[in-house]
């Protein structure tokens, strides 16, 4: 395999990490530490390394003993910072995944893999993690025999889980057992939620170094990744090694070195006997030398003398030197507890092992193997064994059977399980030893990665320092892209050593996700670009883009703002359409606006309850507009309410409230006046809803729908719409004769090319803002913010005095809010009649200079086309008509004089519009209905294949029940069904056939699919045949109709999100 | 990320629902003094240990419940 290291062109092997690559290719100086620049070789061989950090492709940071080469790789060294190369193109594509299980196995080492098989044997759903490309852990870096044969035999003949995830690092472990695992995937990474019932933790060891002079040179490396260069990728990791065994793994590296032909030069060993001959027992490394380059040439070995509390030697004048080139540490090892300690469970020096294991579990968690020392092979695969089983039964629900789970006493376990024959010696307990003052002026290194020396920590302590939570921030030992993996242990150590402290005494920092770093690409997953927020349509939103409207965001809507002619400016636009509407005829998609069907015998007096008006008196027919308070008094939403019958109102919401005001209704309905006999049912995106506005509106109602042609102010009725049931609504937030139109969905297009072909002009979202502003209509969101009464915006009227209560009405007794002086709706006229006042301008008094008290803001500010010139509405506090303020933004000041917040049409004269001319002749159009996803079909159709097949199931009649059972359908709630299919609907069903649109999911792949975006198990035990649920950033209602075919039934707004999201999944598939 | 366990549709992720703060906060009933609608309206109890709140199931079932909750484990139980 060819790849270039800093353009240099170099040659692998297949199944090299990139740092293996590098040592076969001779090339010890990888880097340069972050700091002090000095030269940095590889030190590690997993994703502990400190040292051989890389930039890899448009990756600016991995670190290379986690890289897996492949053919033309390239990659660069760093200085301890990654670079982001702006240029580099990043093809891959980077996803999401949501699993549940019984039994959740982290880490696919000796005690990993008997605990996954040991789970899987009891009946458990097991998913397996590993970092790794295969299975092993540490077998796979080591010549440890099991039952006589080499150990990754035994790997090979295990019965594992189906769900198996290799080269997926578990990152976080969060609340609830939620595990987030980052997969390594050629295409690109997937993040993996993982939900499961029990957690094994068996994350392994990590070796430790020491702090001793000289200990950052190239061919300074860890002796277990001395010895895994050397078993597992066939790379001896220089010719003539020292190696320091503070631990006895440095014997077993020391053997496999030499087996791979690496001339062992001295083994040295603090303790006071070595386990081979030869050894320099009670001698540790007191120095290392280097050539020119910075690489190691040689070690100091001395007696030394202890110094310090604990663990500290000093070098003595006799010590010897020993030429080498590669200096193996075995310092002893760190249970990797990372995970442990981020699930909030409590860990504990050992001071045998002389390392943090866990100790007290937070979650439904066990650790197992070498993460809580039990490093024996033999030892740890018993221990997994034991997890494993318990974990199942935990999770299954059984009462665990604890001499049963303890095979390590038994040649066997109760259920026929061997654990197997290994070759090695049981370890002796590790030297004491964290650091060792030198005989020459080079640092001794605690923080590889930090450049943090001994010396740091001294000072930092000298301080008078004596957290490690301080220390780390300080020195910022441990903050470096490994978090401080290989230098933790070594801080702790030598802190304990200058403090006069029990390591266990001054305790770790904590540990915090992520385990490995994790790039934003991997955490945005597919929610990136177009994908990144819903974006919710309207029916006509086709037409409106063909048009040419330019549009804004309304929450997650997307609206036209104005409808540009001939390339016009939204200056020129926008006064075009006002004189539409204020003259002749304009339409406006006012789809968006929330809609709430309630039904009861008690809609009237919930309604009164909510609403600071009174709604049960209203007449069957007639329309009303009410606000609605918080329980603080505060404004919280407007629209109208219509009678539709004795018990059937119809709520209108806001745009950006709708979700709001019904989550509220739930709440008031369900918590505190569960006795009311009322439900709700969205229907906003059933109807969509065209405003027909302007004195001569009247002569494109007369064509679409002549039914409501006598409609008088404030009514509404049922009309026939273009051939098509619709509603009808009386309603205007201009001022002007207004009828807002309402067909389903699907005919909301056909409606809309019907207006505008019989002459209204199109406005947006612009235009209906100056056309409300002169009448002073107030905008929720836009004049309140949360601290605004009905009162405030000068509309006492709406507050009923009569009522007993309806929410917030105490509050608007509170001397807060009832005090004289607080701010007012007012209207502003700016001095020079062409200028805009900004938006949230502040209202200073008069011409005072200097400080000056604030008297209030402006909320909204327009050139007014009816009033040619421009107004503004602000909240202001201790003004009257006729004063002169100032506008002030920034260094922009306006002049201002308060006026009355109506500027037009204040005695509503225009409402009632001009007469009907002539008799209008019927509509020659085609009315056409359109399902939500119709766009879409030739790319559904385009993407499916025998794996997954994608299509809408357009126009299917559905229902809303609530009550009793219907016997039929898809329950959704307590008293709460949706029916569906050509049946007839029992009176009380509320018509939804527009809310929502079917996309149907098939093939062997659609679970796949799926479980990118959905977070809910869909095992079969477990998944009930339908829910409502989230998939991607949308609800919907998930039915699985049989094992390889599933609709989503989702809001028609949603619908273009969804497919556009399922058209990726499937592309990414 | 919390699992919730709906009375109604089971366990899901905390993704799905709405907080609804402190649960058993009674509406003043009658004529009440300014401290204490300023009471109901604005306090309420913040305890290191279990706490009795309300969960909205607004992407699935949409029913108001209330769990207990140790706010320093996170430990859920039903009540």
């Amino acid at each position: 395999m060819r790849f270039t290291f800093d353009g240099r062109e170099l040659r692998g092997e297949p199944g090299d990490t990139l740092a293996a690559a590098l040592l076969r290719n001779g090339v010890r100086v990888v880097g340069r530490s972050v700091e002090l620049g000095r030269p940095r070789g590889i030190f590690a061989a997993g994703a502990d390394e400190p040292n051989a950090l890389v930039r890899v492709g448009a990756d600016p940071m991995l670190a290379a003993t986690t890289v897996e080469l492949y053919d033309g790789l390239e990659a660069w060294s760093l200085r301890g910072k990654g670079r982001l190369d702006l240029d580099a193109v990043d093809e891959r594509r980077y996803d999401k995944g949501y699993l549940h299980c019984d039994v959740l196995v982290v880490g696919g080492g000796p005690a990993g893999l008997a605990a996954a098989v040991a789970a899987g044997r009891a009946g458990a759903r097991v998913i397996l993690v590993d970092e790794q490309p295969r299975l092993g852990g540490d077998l796979l870096n080591s010549r440890v025999l099991l039952d006589g044969a080499p150990a990754l035999d035994w790997v090979d003949g295990l019965d594992l889980p189906s769900r198996v995830l290799t080269r997926t690092t578990a990152v976080g472990y969060y609340d609830h057992n939620y595990v987030v695992a980052v997969e390594r995937r050629e295409r690109g990474e997937r993040l993996w939620h993982l939900r499961a019932r029990r957690v094994v933790l068996a994350t392994g060891a990590h070796e430790r170094s020491l702090a001793f002079p000289g200990n950052d040179r190239p061919g300074v490396m860890l002796a277990s990744a001395a010895r895994a260069y050397a078993n597992r990728y066939g790379v001896p990791p220089g010719r003539r090694a020292v190696v320091l065994a503070c631990a006895d793994s440095g014997y077993e590296a020391a053997r496999d070195l030499e087996a791979a032909g690496v001339d062992v030069a001295a083994i040295v060993d603090p303790r006071q006997e070595g386990l081979v001959p030869g050894t320099l027992a009670g001698q540790v490394v007191t120095g290392t030398t280097a050539d020119a380059e910075g690489v190691l040439t040689g070690v100091y070995v001395g007696g030394g003398h202890s110094v310090g509390h604990s663990g500290g030697y000093g070098g003595g004048r006799g010590d010897q030197y020993i030429e080498a080139d590669l200096l193996a540490v075995a310092g002893g090892w760190n249970p990797v507890v990372h995970l442990f300690s981020q699930s909030q469970g409590r860990v504990r020096f050992d001071d045998d092992l002389q390392a943090f294991v866990p100790d007290v579990s937070a979650q439904a968690e066990r650790s197992a193997g070498a993460c809580r020392g039990r490093y024996g092979t033999r030892e740890a695969i018993a221990d997994g064994y034991a997890a494993g089983t318990e974990a199942a039964a935990l999770a299954l629900g059984r009462t665990p059977d604890h001499e049963a789970t303890a095979p390590e006493t038994a040649p066997a376990t109760a259920d026929g399980w061997r654990v197997p024959e290994c070759d090695e010696r049981a370890p002796r307990a590790p030297a004491v030893l964290w650091q060792v003052e030198g005989r020459s002026g080079e640092p001794a290194f605690a923080d590889l990665h930090r450049d943090v020396t001994v010396e740091d920590l001294a000072r930092a302590a000298g301080t008078g320092m004596r957290s490690v939570e301080h220390v780390k921030r300080y020195t910022t030992a441990g903050t470096g892209a490994d978090q401080g993996k290989t230098s933790g242990a070594v801080v702790v150590g030598v802190m304990s050593a200058l403090l006069g402290a029990a390591p266990g005494q001054v305790g770790t920092t904590t540990f915090r996700p992520p385990y490995t770093p994790v790039s934003f690409a991997t955490l945005a997953g597919r929610d990136r670009g177009a994908l990144s927020d819903p974006v919710r349509t309207t029916a006509m939103h086709d037409v409106h883009v063909a048009r040419g409207a330019v549009f804004e965001n309304v929450g997650q809507w997307k609206r036209p703002r104005y409808f540009p002619v001939d390339g016009e400016p939204m200056e020129a636009a926008v006064p075009r359409e006002c004189r539409a509407a204020r003259t002749a005829v304009a339409a406006m998609d006012a789809s968006t606006l929330g809609k709430i069907d309630l039904r009861g015998a008690d809609a009237g007096e919930f309604l009164d309850r909510i609403y600071t008006n009174t709604f049960s008196t209203l007449a069957v027919g007639a329309c009303r507009y009410g606000v609605m308070c918080r329980a603080d008094g505060m404004v919280f939403d407007d629209g109208t309410t219509t009678r539709l019958a004795e018990d059937h109102f119809l709520m209108t919401t806001t745009t950006g409230n709708a979700a709001a005001v019904l989550d509220w209704l739930e709440e008031w309905r369900q918590t505190e006046w569960p006795e009311l006999d009322v439900s709700f049912t969205s229907v906003t995106d059933h109807w969509a809803t065209v405003a027909v506005v302007g004195p001569r509106a009247r002569q494109v109602i007369a064509v679409v729908a002549p039914d409501a042609l006598g409609l008088a102010f404030m009514r509404y009725t049922e009309a026939d719409v273009l051939g098509v049931p619709g509603r009808v609504f009386r309603i205007s937030f201009s001022g002007e004769l207004a009828y807002e139109v309402n067909v389903p969905w699907a005919y909301g297009r056909a409606l809309w090319e019907a207006v505008l072909d019989l002459g209204a002009v199109p406005y947006g979202t612009e235009t209906m803002h100056v056309l409300r502003a002169e009448k002073g209509f107030a905008i929720v969101g836009q004049e309140t913010d949360g601290t605004v009464t009905p009162q405030d915006l000068g509309m006492a009227w709406i507050v009923s005095p009569r009522k007993p209560d309806f929410v917030g009405k105490r509050s608007h007794a509170r001397p807060d809010t009832a005090r004289p002086g607080r701010k007012r709706l007012v209207g502003l006229l700016p001095d020079d009649p062409a200028a805009l006042v900004e938006e949230g301008a502040q209202l200073v008094a008069g011409l005072r200079e200097g400080v000056v008290p604030m008297l209030g803001h402006v909320t909204s500010s327009y050139a007014g086309a009816a009033l040619g010139r421009t107004f503004a509405l602000a909240l202001a506090k201790g003004v009257a008509p006729g004063d002169r303020l100032r506008a002030v933004s920034g260094a922009v000041v306006h002049g201002v004089t308060v006026v009355d917040p109506v500027f037009y049409d204040k005695d509503n004269a225009r409402r009632d519009g001009d007469p009907l001319e002539g008799s209008p002749a019927p509509y020659a159009g085609e009315v056409r209905a359109e399902s939500p996803a119709a766009a879409c079909a030739a790319r559904f159709a385009a993407a499916s294949g025998p794996a997954v097949r994608l299509r809408e199931v357009a126009f299917e009649p559905m229902w809303e029940v609530r009550g009793a059972d219907p016997g039929a359908g898809l329950r959704l709630g307590p008293s709460w069904w949706l029916v569906s299919g050509n049946i007839t609907p029992q009176p009380g069903w509320v018509d939804v056939s527009g809310q929502r649109t079917i996309l149907e999911l098939a093939g062997p792949a659609a679970e796949d699919v799926l479980i990118t975006g959905c977070p809910i198990d869909l095992h079969p035990s477990a998944f009930p045949g339908h829910a409502q649920t989230l998939l991607g950033k949308t609800s919907v209602i998930l039915e699985r109709r049989d094992p390889e075919t599933c609709r989503l039934y989702v809001r028609s707004s949603f619908a273009r999100y969804l497919a556009e999201w399922l058209l990726d999944a499937l592309d990414a598939l | 990320m919390l699992l919730i366990e709906c009375p109604h549709c089971g366990p899901r992720d905390e993704t799905e629902f709405h907080y609804g703060g402190q649960a058993g906060v009674a509406y003043p009933a009658g004529e009440v003094s300014d401290e204490e609608w300023a009471a109901y309206v604005f306090l309420r109890d913040n305890p290191k240990g279990w706490f009795r709140e309300r969960w909205f199931h607004v992407h699935g079932c949409r029913t108001w419940f209330a769990v207990e909750r140790h706010t320093v484990t996170h430990e859920i139980r039903t009540s």
